[in-house]
């Protein structure tokens, strides 16, 4: 249903999106009515600090979970409409996920991994193509327990990109990481980014990474608080950490 | 309450479920512990009171005719505390309603006064009246079975004579606990009765004025048995002995005796299992959760509580887990007991039977799952102790599939990644998926095993009424009569055939191995009655030698060629030296066959028969019934349809239930492994599976990756356990053979198909059950989650 749908600019409308966990007093407001609008193709870093909502935010724009009341709309599709079997479609089609913890499967390789989703996507790219692009084809039959924290995440991002996804979602992608080896996560998120025109939301509370950004999105207490669009970006490498 | 010990009950609740499965299967295992060495104590123990109070003989000996005043000598035996002596016939009973005369065995009691062995438990009416001839105290079972009671009649015939009795007492008696008529297999209260009428009346009945035909005797105690015997043979030789025996061999007593013992080798064996299956799963289970829990087991350390203390909690997890099963197991044990009491009141006519825990059983069912279920935990303490604090408190290292997840390159091709991710748990941890396979198939086996004894009784119902006799009744005469009086037989109306039968009781010898037992005469091409090889093609007879059963071939160890001494006890007594001709396969007892004309050379007795196989025509049965009540030299008409029937019935009603007994112990091992296996895998890999998911993977997709891994073990364990069933099969069969059954292994198809449905069904309701968590996984949740 999502396919052939029309050319757009805007990737995400959101408006007055709300989110309750729980209810009466232990109710908790994760998002109390969040408007944005996220154009296609662009760059994008959600800030803010612990518990302001921005994972909350991913989390529903990446269909995992659900608003409480408010619209959503990916590409003028409604989210919110969707049914469970119609979201796992969804991800499966258009949407890449990196997490802070890699979530790689430990029983597969790394190859075996990306292959993982090029099997079930409609459109995806070769896997040496991918781990290629991550700097990781000469680990390719390496299980994870075999790869350090940097290499296992290059890999999630292999798996994330390799069915060429309209949108990649990074929970903390470099959470986890030093500053090289982070470095180096980000710079194959740009590279992606620019390459194959995916749109990248990036969450993250290190506001340095701001600086590489189309668009950045600051968080609090569970709205968006201010949006800034970059003239000049700053490279992953000019980035302090 | 310490912190510990309050983790200690939430961790109970949280996997209460594996808890509830895995305490089942120990449950199980402790309840047949409990309730089989419960029963075996309160039959032992009810037997030996009930013997000692009513003063059951230690030695029977039958005789054909003895004057009385050799009780003097019997008395003289050393180590002999009492005689008694008594007259003992058969005689065949009219009862309103019944078509067929009944067998019955007449017993004689002193015109004065109580007997002074083998005292009768009076449960209504009141004792004889020496000075009234016409009395008779009528077995109970027999006379509830007809609905008789106290002031009704019995008409009788005793040795041709046919008189009417007045019923005044219905009692029990330690000697006809297990009442089984003479040549047929199983016990039938309403087929066989037992009288019991002053000695003056039988003797008069019998012709044995100032006689008697069994000598009674008790011994004192540390006396030998065997000597007493031989002294009493030795006296009773000329009047006819047929050889004394001792209690042992009584024959409601060895039924007692053997259902003790199947009971008991039953009981050390099966419950094993279970606690084995227990041990692995409580081990898997607690291993799982150690790994989960590292990081607090290195808070705790950090902390400062010793290995001991860390260590004893999870033990004592373990230890609850086994403790709850066991007690439950005694719980349904006792309530199971006492179930089964009631009905082995309806094989067992004890006057009183109360299921009486054996305190030994209980200890010994708890103190098993305990140190099986620790055996379990050993393991689970090495773990908890090699976590050092700084080590548990970092997140644990993705599991290393690098050393046993490679795959051929030829059979990866065909693979796809959810496949490859399924069969790696395999080649990652052989032990546990391979324990998992093995604890299934270990209860499949148990159950098709068990059932192959039921599979046993349909078929020895099936040769035998089918096969081996084919006759529709079977006459017994008094005394061996000429073979003319067969004659007599073929000319009543409606009997379309009769053959010959010559049964001679006889002590059958090879060495010092010796069976008291009988043979069989039977014409060379006898049609309605047949010896049968193992495959059921007819062992024709032969006057050169005897056929022996396979039964007594292996109690006296014997094969064709051997040379047995055969001890007659009948007739002028001849002992004579034959030589075993064939084996033929017996299902029950253990029979011997020889050409009846050989037989009656043997004895010096040309043409003589002891009774006949009748076919009939079934439209003149009754008429057929009443022409053979009438003669007087008829001791016993059986009627094959009865015998099919009881025989049916008691299986149904015994032995039958144990499919439900045995469909149970397939399931609950079945659900308890695959359970707990399903969720182990679910919680080790929660986060993976979560992943999946949020890939895109479908539900279904994801289930597959979980719940292949279930699949293939119950896959695994289905030919597995089918094998080890076959193999059980023989071990059950030759543990479950006695000198009465023979129990072939045989293996029922449907049996099997039965078994593997169950176990299929447990294991899809468990993974039907789990994949219900996983499809109501919150995504956000699992991704958070580090492991």
């Amino acid at each position: 249903m999502i396919q052939g749908m029309a050319m757009t600019e805007t990737a995400y409308s959101v408006q007055k999106l709300r989110k309750i966990y729980g209810e009466g007093e232990a109710a908790v407001h994760a998002l109390r009515g969040v408007d944005l609008d996220i154009p296609k193709g662009e760059f994008v870093v959600l800030l803010g600090p612990s518990g302001s909502g921005k994972s909350t935010l991913l989390n529903i724009l990446g269909g995992l979970d659900r608003g409480t009341d408010g619209d959503v709309r990916f590409m003028q599709h409604d989210l919110a409409a969707m049914s469970d079997a119609e979201l796992t479609r969804y991800r499966r089609d258009h949407v890449g996920f990196v997490f802070q913890f890699y979530n790689l499967m430990p029983s597969l390789t790394a190859r075996e991994n990306v292959e993982l989703v090029t099997e079930i996507a409609s459109d995806p790219m070769d896997p040496d193509e991918a781990l290629d692009l991550v700097g990781l084809d000469h680990r390719s039959d390496h299980f994870p327990a075999q790869m350090s924290g940097g290499e296992q995440q290059r890999v999630a991002i292999a798996r994330a990109i390799a069915k060429r996804p309209t949108v990649l979602f990074c929970d903390e992608p470099t959470g986890a990481l030093d500053s090289t080896t982070g470095r180096a996560v980000l710079r194959v998120l740009k590279d992606v980014n620019e390459r194959l025109g995916s749109t990248v939301l990036v969450v993250t509370h290190a506001a340095s990474q701001a600086a590489m950004a189309d668009r950045v999105v600051h968080f609090a207490d569970g709205d968006v608080r201010e949006v800034i669009v970059n003239e000049t970006k700053s490279t992953p490498d000019e980035i302090e950490w | 309450m310490s912190p510990l010990t309050r983790k200690l009950f939430r961790d109970l609740w949280r996997i209460k479920a594996q808890a509830v499965a895995i305490a089942m299967v120990i449950a199980m295992g402790v309840l047949m512990q409990v309730m089989m060495t419960g029963l075996v104590t309160s039959l032992d123990e009810t037997r030996q009171a009930y013997y000692d109070r009513y003063r059951l003989a230690d030695i029977f000996a039958y005789v054909t005719r003895a004057p009385e005043p050799i009780v003097a000598d019997l008395r003289q035996i050393p180590g002999v505390a009492q005689v008694e002596t008594r007259i003992m016939g058969s005689a065949l009973v009219d009862v309103p309603g019944v078509d067929a005369p009944l067998q019955a065995q007449a017993v004689s009691l002193p015109d004065f006064g109580d007997p002074r062995l083998n005292d009768l438990y009076l449960t209504d009416g009141r004792k004889l009246d020496g000075t009234r001839p016409d009395e008779i105290l009528l077995l109970k079972g027999f006379g509830d079975a007809h609905g008789l009671q106290v002031g009704d009649t019995l008409a009788a015939t005793m040795n041709g004579a046919r008189r009417t009795f007045d019923i005044v007492g219905l009692v029990q008696s330690p000697e006809f606990l297990y009442t089984i008529a003479p040549g047929e297999f199983v016990s039938d209260d309403s087929r066989f009765a037992v009288i019991w009428a002053a000695r003056s009346t039988l003797a008069a009945a019998y012709d044995l004025d100032g006689a008697f035909n069994e000598a009674l005797m008790s011994i004192t105690r540390g006396t030998d048995p065997a000597a007493v015997m031989d002294a009493a043979d030795r006296i009773l030789d000329r009047y006819g002995g047929r050889g004394a025996y001792g209690v042992a061999d009584l024959i409601s007593n060895r039924f007692i005796t053997e259902e003790i013992g199947g009971l008991s080798r039953t009981s050390g064996s099966v419950p094993l299992v279970f606690l084995a299956v227990a041990a692995f799963l409580l081990n898997i289970v607690i291993t799982r959760m150690v790994q989960s829990e590292r990081e607090e087991i290195g808070l705790m350390k950090a902390f400062g509580y010793s290995n001991w203390q860390v260590g004893g909690h999870y033990f004592e997890l373990i230890l609850t887990i086994a403790a709850g099963g066991a007690l439950l197991g005694c719980v349904l044990g006792i309530a199971a007991g006492r179930g089964m009491v009631d009905l082995y009141l309806n094989y067992f006519k004890f006057p009183f039977l109360v299921f009486r825990l054996d305190p030994s059983a209980f200890v010994i069912g708890v103190t098993a799952s305990i140190l099986s279920a620790s055996a379990g935990g050993l393991f689970v303490l090495r773990k908890v102790f090699a976590l050092s604090p700084a080590v548990a408190m970092r997140p644990a290292a993705p599991p290393d599939y690098s050393r046993s997840g490679r795959f051929g390159a030829a059979a990866a091709r065909f693979m796809d990644q959810p496949t490859r991710m399924v069969l790696r748990r395999f080649t990652r941890q052989p032990f546990r998926m391979g324990g998992s396979v093995v604890g299934i198939a270990a209860g499949l086996a148990l159950s098709t095993a068990m059932s192959s004894l039921l599979a046993n009784f349909e078929y020895m119902v099936d040769v035998s009424f089918n096969a081996i006799d084919r006759s529709d009744v079977t006459v017994t005469f008094t005394h061996p009569l000429e073979r003319r009086t067969l004659f007599e037989l073929e000319r009543i109306p409606g009997v379309i055939e009769v053959e010959p039968v010559r049964d001679v009781a006889a002590i059958l010898g090879r060495g010092v191995k010796t069976y008291r037992g009988g043979i069989s005469g039977l014409g060379v091409d006898s049609r309605l009655y047949r010896a049968l090889d193992a495959n059921e093609r007819p062992v024709f007879m032969r006057s050169d030698g005897i056929i022996l059963s396979t039964g007594l071939a292996s109690i006296l160890g014997a094969s064709a060629g051997d040379i047995l001494t055969v001890d007659v006890r009948e007739g002028r007594q001849p002992v004579v030296d034959l030589p075993v001709v064939a084996v033929s396969q017996s299902l029950v007892g253990a029979p011997a066959y020889m050409e009846i004309e050989a037989l009656n050379r043997a004895l010096g007795e040309p043409l003589r028969v002891s009774g006949a196989y009748l076919r009939i025509d079934a439209d003149q049965s009754s008429q057929i019934y009443n022409a053979l009540k009438d003669r007087p030299n008829v001791a016993g008409v059986s009627l094959k349809s009865d015998a099919r029937d009881a025989l049916v019935k008691l299986v149904d009603e015994g032995p039958g239930n144990m499919r439900y007994v045995m469909a149970l112990i397939a399931g609950i091992i079945t659900f308890g492994v695959v359970y707990n296996a399903a969720r182990i895998a679910q919680a080790e890999r929660s986060r993976d599976l979560a992943s999946l998911r949020v890939i895109g993977f479908t539900k279904a997709e994801v289930g597959f990756v979980l719940l292949g891994e279930i699949g293939i073990v119950t896959l695994l364990a289905l030919p597995l356990g089918s094998g080890l069933g076959y193999l059980l099969t023989f071990v059950v069969a030759a543990a479950f053979s006695t000198e009465l059954y023979q129990i072939l292994p045989i293996v029922n198809p449907a049996n099997y198909g039965t078994a593997i449905l169950i176990v299929i069904v447990a294991s899809a309701l468990s993974a039907w059950l789990v994949k219900r968590d996983i499809d109501r996984t919150e995504l956000v949740l699992a991704l958070k989650t580090r492991e």
